[in-house]
Formats: structure tokens, C-alpha cells, sequence
């Protein structure tokens, strides 16, 4: 299939040089790569300017009320388990009024795919910093700076066992495409965080790694059975050291070719080494103190964990079969036959 | 005699609703009219002994039964709290016969119960003309069981089975059917078969042999003339909303989706749809009451029957959605089983007090359909109602029931499938493929319904206000306007495939005397109304569709005099009547106790010069 039939005939209206459009792009060419047709996928959002998304694509969708995507989506496939189902959210949807529903479908692992735009403001209100603001941060709700510490989406997600999270940044295009097609592969709840830019009330949030000069140096793209390696020159590598007195593993850098570099298992069951992977460089884009975790470790994009576990809507679905096919009772007249009644 | 009025009380651990309950079936299976009033604390298991941990039971059987009664006529006391309570809620007849443990009133049990003399039936002030029926309730039952090698404490949790017999004696009741209710209601604990019957039958027999200083209460047979015949059950209200929305699905050939958080006192009809995937119910115990209804949501716009339930602090946490449903135009159903308010109020105890909530208690010109069930057991037409409404004209309907309805239970004439109205789910027609928009009406203001997986339907739906022609986001003026008036228009038009108001006449013709008077109630207050308006003997209207409402609303209530609203609330159903057929003067009557009405109160205020 073709980007273009995901397209819809509406003009698409975030602002001139805002990194939804290039998320908007990625979503129509990684669905057009999926390939599944147009009338079997539902687009559900909440509120805010990444949940104007389901309007620009040509598939079912359907713009809701503020944070409560994720619990909609969760209902539309668990009723309906056939459809291909997105969730589109940002850091204030998702991780402040729609937190609560966004832990529940990744415990439940309900066969999702959620996109998590995460520009670290409230655009749509015009600029009030959100969950995942940095401490410290000015914005017209906080203009002597925030006080509050930030999440780090990805702690939550594993927290609330996830078994996908993948991060992506706007403008890489590639890997944004790549993240998304294997969001959509993965059988259950699939969270990508996707770093984008609001041009107007938070611009520059992700330059550390937008920036292009830089982002070979401050970022790591991780690919499942391959190397990890990053540099602008492919030189480095990471490792992991256990430091003997405390037993606490942490990341470190490496040269390239040190055999202790280490190959990523994003299908690892164990979250401990996800963990430590998704929180690299966070400390310095958060503001916050991820004690043990270096300064110069570089940002991780791409599929970071990627688990398989039974689905929710799978699950459900599977229980009623069951109890379907022992049961004597399927119809309203047989149900009611099983009463104790008398005649008059 | 007629009817009567049996009340069961005692700790919340003795087993009072089984026992109520049990006793119930019994009298309805017996072919006797039945209404039952479940009365019980908030608190799973308050200290043992104490007033607050008292739990009742009490039916109303006979002929002519509308409600479970002012006062009861027999009432079993299994402690001394539960005596100390019945007296002091005068909970019994002048007349009454009170059975009452004396095992259980030992001056330990009494000290518990706060009594502050070592007499309690002086103490209480119990008139001489009740009649009160010692028993050593606990002692007989030890002795039923003293061969069974059960031991102390679960020979203890039997006594209720001894009251039972006893009861069933009292009515000279047959212990075949008896004995086989209790077998189908321990056929998943077998073991608990044969003790249980052997306590009953010891109750029973030593009524009879004993031959207690009370008389057996011969009921009437029930007049053979019931309103229809056909089979009968006796079924709870939370249950037969369950099965009315079941039923419904079936009718629509839709899937059954119910998104609900637990709540007290509507989870009954989550256990009961969980409890249904043989009817392929999907029922999904969501993270919160939001996500109740928005998985409901998300069910309706994918296509299916989708409904949510919930008590009044639910549905206040699911206002937010509910618009999203009248905005996206999408069918669903949410039962609000009321209790007392505000806040968690009185979660146990029964309340009108919901209905302007439910009417407007949303943001925005924000519509919806707003139904009342009257009767326990027509919870289950109203659920159906609901359910067709929804699907046929595309909104959300609210469905009221309450405490009350909900756990009391009454006589069910079981419907069969065929019997029941159809409903038309207002599925796109095909020769919409390709240009639908969800803007398209038909005749009626009803927008179509398209959901994932219909090729070339595929839409953009929305809580945003959409443009009335193309169905995308408008924010146009003149177009808002348009589209609220659309929508309200869409709720106004059911007025005219519902029945119109019917005036009830007490039996034996219309009111001698009483002829200017007109009771109105809404929703569960039917029973206790119909049992005042007969008293009274003037005319009764109880509304099942509050919005909108029966199109002949203003011509029926402008024939009478005196129109009086009853409602248990501060008076809102008169409030909206006031406000939707200005002109009639409206008096009203309201009890907030918690409490259904107390009919003779209702008799006093009407008389009263």
C-alpha cells in the first residue's frame, strides 16, 4: 500500500515547523508499509495537539475527550480484538490526566499502539509545563521555575510492566518508521515515545540529540542482535559494570571494539538492563537525579524492550470461547428456562 | 388474611438475607405475590452483637402486594441489637408476633446491644398487646446438629435455618418445596445439604410439636386471577437489569459490552453480566468509573451494545464521557442504580435523588435520554427499553433504578424472546459506501451508525462540534447552534414512539370522593404509591420515561385538582415537571430518610386538611 492512501482530504494543522508533521509522515508510510486496509484500523486520541491526528489519516478514527484515549482504545479492542488499533497521546494526555489509563492498558498488555508525543509542554493550552517538563522549568503556569520532579515515561511504562516501549525522535525519520512498524508487530500494549519539538513554546527541548551535529554523539540507535555502538564515528561502544561493592550494574562507555560491548536483547524478559538503557542521558534532559547513571551516556532511540505475554483482549476473548463451548446456555429463551418459576 | 408482613433481623453474620430470601422465593413459588426490602449496613461485619452490625430482611406476601410494608407483622429477632433496633425504628405492628432468640440475650449479649437494665422487653417499652414468642434459638439448633461432629461455630452459623422452619411452620408452608430451594441453593457446597435441612425440619417440627402459644397464619390462597398468565420467577432488580440488556443484545444481534467499576449497590449487575460469557457478555472491570464508561464508548463506536453501570458518585465521574457520547452521537446505555447522597452519602439506603444529574448534570446543551424503572422486576423492560432507544436513536440513555429495586426482588412474568418488541440498530444503509460522513440523518434527526471494519465508512468521529453538512470539526457560529438544536431535537422526537401516561385507578373504579386527586410518582416509588392511592382511592400516574416525557404529560395532569408529586428526594421531579408543563399547580410530598415511603404517611399528608 501507499502513504498516500492513509492521507485524509483534511489540511493538516499543527504549526509550520511543529514535529507532529513529521510524526503524522512516519505514521502514514509506516501504516502504508503494515499494509493492513484502511476500514480495519482505528485511530483513537484524547485531547491535545497530537490528538488532532486521527483527522489527518484516512483510516477509522476518533478525536476524544482529554486523557481518556487509552481507556476508549482499550475498549474498542478488546470488543472488537480483529482491528489494528493506535492510540495517539502526548505527555500531559498520557502521563498527567490519562495516567491512570495509560498504566492499566500496558498492566492489562492490551493490544495497542501507542504513540506517546513527548514535547514536554501543553501546546494546545499554549504553554503550561507538563510531567515530563524538566524541574526547574519556566512556563507561564510555572514562571519562578517547576518544583515538581518529572517522570521519565519509559520508568513507568516498565513499571507498569510493559512489555514494548521504543522511543523515537522527529526528526529521524527511518527510525520512527522502524519503531512504529514494530510497535504494530508486537502482539500487545506497544508504547513509542516519540521526542518531538514544539516550535512555539518549547523549542530546542530535544536539541541535545535533534541537533544533527550532535546526535551521532548523544544518541544510540538499538537494534535487536546487534552491537551497540554510536559515535560519529562508530567508535564507541557500551558495556555494563557492576560496581563490587554496591552490586549495582550501570551503563558505561567503551571503545568499539571492546569485547565487553555489549548485543541488544530487547526480547530479554528481564527489564533490569531495558531499565538502564531507557534512562541513559535522562538525567540531563529531565533535570533529574538518576544517581549511578553517567553524563555522557547517550540518548537510546528505537526498540529498547519487546516482550511477548498474553494479551488482554486476546485473553478475554479466549475465556468467553471457552465457557462458550462447554455451556448448555446460549440463548435468552435457554437462559431463561434454567429459572425456578411456576405457572399461573 | 390477605398479606402480611414478615421482617427477619439479626447480626449481619446470621444470615438474614439468605434467610429473607429464601422465605421469599418460597411464598412466591407458593403462587403468593411478593415484595421484598433488603435493609442492611454499610459495614461487611460490624463488632458482633452491636446495633450497627443489625441486618434486615422483610417481604410482604399475599395479594394485593405492592410494597414490602410499613410494619411488620412477625419478626424474627435474633439478638438482643436486633430487637433494641426493631424497637426503636417501630419496625412492628402494636400486634405484632415478635420470635426472638433467648439464647441471645444473655447479659453479655445485652451490654453489647447498650441496654442499660437486664429486662429488655420492659426496657423497650414493647407493648403488651405484641406478642412475643421465646425460643432458645441457639440451644435447639446445637441440639439439631449434635451428631453431625460439626463444630461449635459452624453449628452456630445454622440458627437461621431453625428460624427458617419455624417461619415456614408459622405459614404452614410445605417442607418438600422448602427443603428443595435449599437444595438448589447449596448444590455447590453439598456437604452443607444435609445439616442445613436437618436444623430447617427441626425448626418446623418443633413448631408444630411444641405447638408454640401462637396460632398458624393461614394466608389466602392468591386470587386466581392474576393480570397474566404465564411463567413466573421472582428476581431482583440489579439481576433483571442484567437480563433486559441481555435480551436486548440478542434482539439487536449485537455483542453485549458493559465497561463498570465496582460500586455499591449497581455491582450486582457487573457480577451477574460477568458471570454471562455464555451469553457472549464482555464485561470489563475497567481502572476507575471514567474508564467504565469509555470502554463502553469505545465498545458503541466499534460497533456494539455498550453499556455502563454505576451509583450516583460514578455517575458524576463519568459526566465528562457521557457528552462525548451525545457529541458523538454514539448508542449507550448507563444504569445509575441511586443510593443516598451526596458524596458516598448513605451507600446502602435508597434515594430518588439523581434524576436532575441525570437530566442535565453534564457540560454544554447536552441531552440524553432518561428512563425509570418502577419495579424490580421491570428493571428488566426498562434495561430493554433503554437498550432499544439507544441503538435506534443514537444516544445515550440513562436508566434509573435505585437500592430499593435494585436488591428488593419481585414477581417476574419471564417474557420469551419472541414476545419482546424489535429492535432496529440504526446501521448505515449500503448506499452511503463511500460519501458517509457522521452528519448524515435520516427523516427522524438520526444520524447513522458506521463502525471499523465497514469498508468504505471509514470516518473521523469527534467530541469537537462538527460541521452539520460534512461532519468535520466546525467551529462556525451559526453551525453550533444548528447542531445543538440537532441534537436536541433527535432526544424530543422519542416522545413519539413511547406509550402515552396511563392513569392507574385503585381496584373497584375511580376515586368516590377523591376524584380531584392525583398522586405522581417517577420510578421505584410505584408499589408504595399504588398502595396509597388505594387507600385514598384516587388516581395514580408513575413515570418510566422522565425525558422526554409521555406527550400526553400536560393533558393528564391538567384533569386533576390536586396534583401531588411524592418522591423520595427534595422535591426535583416537580422541579422538572414545573419547569417542562408550566401553568399546573404542583404540590409535592418527599421523605429523604434513606428509607422507601412509609405508605401511611403518605395517606396523612394527602388527608391533611
Amino acid at each position: 500500500m501507499e502513504a498516500s492512501q492513509f492521507k485524509s482530504d483534511q489540511y493538516v494543522r499543527f504549526c509550520p515547523g511543529c514535529g507532529d508533521h513529521a510524526i503524522c509522515m512516519a505514521l502514514q508510510k509506516a501504516m502504508a508499509q503494515i499494509g493492513i486496509p484502511t476500514h480495519q484500523v482505528a485511530v483513537i486520541s484524547g485531547i491535545g495537539c497530537s490528538s488532532r491526528m486521527p483527522h489527518y489519516l484516512n483510516t477509522y478514527g476518533f478525536n476524544t475527550i482529554h486523557g481518556r484515549g487509552g481507556a476508549i482504545a482499550t475498549g474498542v479492542k478488546t470488543s472488537h480484538p480483529e482491528l489494528t488499533v493506535w492510540q495517539m497521546s502526548g505527555d500531559g494526555d498520557c502521563l498527567a490526566i490519562g495516567g491512570n489509563h495509560f498504566i492499566h492498558e500496558i498492566r492489562r498488555n492490551v493490544d495497542l499502539n501507542v504513540c506517546m508525543f513527548n514535547n514536554r509542554i501543553y501546546g494546545l493550552t499554549k504553554g503550561q509545563y507538563s510531567p515530563t517538563s524538566a524541574k526547574g522549568f519556566v512556563s507561564k503556569s510555572s514562571p519562578f521555575g517547576t518544583v515538581e520532579r518529572p517522570f521519565i515515561p519509559a520508568e513507568l511504562v516498565l513499571g507498569a510492566r510493559g512489555t514494548f516501549f521504543a522511543r523515537t525522535l522527529d526528526v529521524d525519520m527511518p527510525t520512527t518508521v522502524d519503531c512504529l512498524v514494530a510497535a504494530q508487530a508486537h502482539k500487545g500494549c506497544s508504547i513509542v515515545e516519540c521526542l518531538v519539538n514544539c516550535i512555539i513554546f518549547n523549542n530546542g527541548t530535544h536539541a541535545w540529540i535533534a541537533d544533527r551535529e550532535q546526535r551521532a554523539e548523544h544518541s544510540i540507535i538499538l537494534k535487536h542482535g546487534e552491537k551497540m555502538i554510536f559515535g560519529k564515528n562508530n567508535d564507541k561502544g557500551l558495556a555494563v559494570e557492576i560496581d563490587p561493592r554496591t552490586f549495582v550494574p550501570r551503563i558505561i562507555v567503551v571503545a568499539a571494539d571492546d569485547p565487553r560491548v555489549l548485543v541488544h536483547d530487547a526480547a530479554q524478559p528481564d527489564p533490569t538492563l531495558h531499565r538502564l538503557l531507557a534512562l541513559m542521558g535522562q538525567n540531563r534532559v529531565e533535570n533529574v537525579n538518576t544517581d549511578g547513571i553517567d553524563d555522557n551516556l547517550p540518548i537510546a532511540l528505537g526498540v529498547i524492550r519487546n516482550v511477548e505475554a498474553e494479551t488482554y483482549d486476546t485473553a478475554v476473548n479466549n475465556q468467553i470461547a471457552d465457557v462458550r463451548a462447554k455451556a448448555k446456555v446460549h440463548t435468552f429463551d435457554e437462559l431463561t428456562a434454567t429459572l425456578d418459576t411456576w405457572t399461573m | 388474611m390477605k398479606k402480611i408482613v414478615v421482617r427477619f433481623c439479626g447480626d449481619s453474620g446470621d444470615g438474614m438475607q439468605l434467610t429473607g430470601n429464601l422465605f421469599s422465593s418460597l411464598s412466591a413459588i407458593l403462587g403468593h405475590e411478593i415484595s421484598t426490602l433488603p435493609d442492611f449496613p454499610a459495614e461487611i461485619r460490624a463488632p458482633q452483637g452491636t446495633i450497627g452490625g443489625v441486618s434486615g430482611f422483610q417481604v410482604q406476601l399475599g395479594a394485593g402486594v405492592y410494597t414490602p410494608g410499613d410494619k411488620a407483622d412477625v419478626i424474627v429477632a435474633m439478638n438482643a441489637a436486633a430487637l433494641k433496633v426493631s424497637a426503636m425504628n417501630k419496625h412492628y405492628h402494636d400486634h405484632a408476633i415478635v420470635i426472638v432468640d433467648t439464647d441471645s440475650l444473655t447479659d453479655k449479649d445485652l451490654e453489647k446491644a447498650q441496654y442499660k437494665t437486664s429486662n429488655p422487653f420492659e426496657e423497650l417499652g414493647i407493648p403488651e398487646s405484641v406478642q412475643i414468642v421465646p425460643v432458645a434459638l441457639t440451644t435447639l439448633t446445637k441440639e439439631a446438629l449434635k451428631d453431625t461432629g460439626l463444630d461449635n461455630k459452624s453449628m452456630l452459623k445454622s440458627r437461621n435455618m431453625f428460624a427458617f422452619g419455624l417461619i415456614c411452620w408459622l405459614f404452614d408452608e410445605p417442607m418438600e418445596k422448602a427443603i428443595h430451594l435449599l437444595e438448589d441453593k447449596f448444590k455447590k457446597k453439598p456437604a452443607l445439604i444435609e445439616p442445613n435441612v436437618k436444623v430447617m425440619v427441626d425448626g418446623y417440627n418443633y413448631g408444630q410439636n411444641l405447638a408454640l402459644s401462637v396460632n398458624q397464619i393461614r394466608l389466602e390462597s392468591p386470587a386466581a386471577t392474576p393480570a397474566q398468565a404465564g411463567t413466573y420467577t421472582s428476581i431482583a432488580g440489579n439481576k433483571a437489569t442484567a437480563w433486559g440488556l441481555i435480551a436486548a443484545a440478542q434482539k439487536a444481534g449485537k455483542h453485549l459490552f458493559l465497561g463498570s467499576y465496582p460500586i455499591t449497590p449497581a455491582t450486582d449487575i457487573l457480577h451477574e453480566l460477568a458471570g454471562r460469557k455464555d451469553m457472549n457478555v464482555m464485561a470489563v472491570q475497567a481502572e476507575d468509573e471514567i474508564a467504565g464508561v469509555c470502554t463502553a464508548i469505545g465498545a458503541a463506536f466499534a460497533g456494539d451494545l455498550a453499556c455502563t453501570t454505576t451509583s450516583g458518585p460514578g455517575l458524576s465521574l463519568k459526566s465528562e464521557a457521557i457528552g462525548l457520547a451525545v457529541m458523538a452521537e454514539l448508542p449507550l446505555v448507563v444504569v445509575d442504580v441511586q443510593r443516598g447522597g451526596p458524596s458516598t452519602g448513605l451507600p446502602t439506603k435508597t434515594e430518588q435523588t439523581d434524576l436532575l444529574q441525570a437530566l442535565y448534570g453534564r457540560n454544554g446543551e447536552c441531552p440524553v435520554v432518561v428512563l425509570a424503572a418502577s419495579s424490580s422486576a421491570n428493571c428488566f423492560d426498562f434495561a430493554y427499553e433503554a437498550s432499544r432507544i439507544a441503538l435506534e436513536n443514537m444516544t445515550p440513555v440513562v436508566l434509573l433504578t435505585d437500592t430499593y429495586l435494585a436488591n428488593g426482588t419481585s414477581i417476574w412474568r419471564v417474557p420469551k424472546m419472541a414476545e419482546l418488541p424489535a429492535i432496529r440498530p440504526q446501521t448505515v444503509p449500503e448506499e452511503l459506501k463511500g460519501c458517509f460522513n457522521p452528519a448524515i440523518r435520516d427523516e427522524r434527526g438520526v444520524r447513522y451508525w458506521a463502525f471499523p471494519g465497514m469498508e468504505g465508512f471509514e470516518h473521523r468521529n469527534i467530541g469537537l462540534e462538527r460541521d452539520a453538512e460534512k461532519g468535520t470539526i466546525s467551529t462556525n457560529p451559526a453551525n453550533h447552534e444548528k447542531m445543538v438544536m440537532a441534537r436536541k431535537h433527535k432526544i424530543d422526537q422519542i416522545a413519539d414512539r413511547i406509550p402515552e401516561l396511563k392513569v392507574i385507578y385503585p381496584a373497584g373504579g375511580a376515586g368516590q370522593g377523591n376524584e380531584d386527586v392525583l398522586l405522581v410518582g417517577w420510578g421505584s416509588t410505584e408499589g408504595h404509591l399504588r398502595a396509597a392511592s388505594e387507600e385514598l382511592n384516587c388516581a395514580l400516574v408513575q413515570f418510566n420515561y422522565i425525558c422526554p416525557l409521555p406527550k400526553n404529560t400536560r393533558e393528564v395532569l391538567s384533569r386533576f385538582k390536586r396534583v401531588i408529586v411524592c418522591e423520595l428526594n427534595t422535591g426535583q421531579f416537580a422541579a422538572y415537571l414545573r419547569a417542562q408543563v408550566p401553568g399546573i399547580e404542583i404540590e409535592q410530598y418527599n421523605e429523604i430518610q434513606g428509607q422507601p415511603f412509609a405508605v401511611e404517611r403518605i395517606i396523612n399528608f394527602v388527608k391533611k386538611p
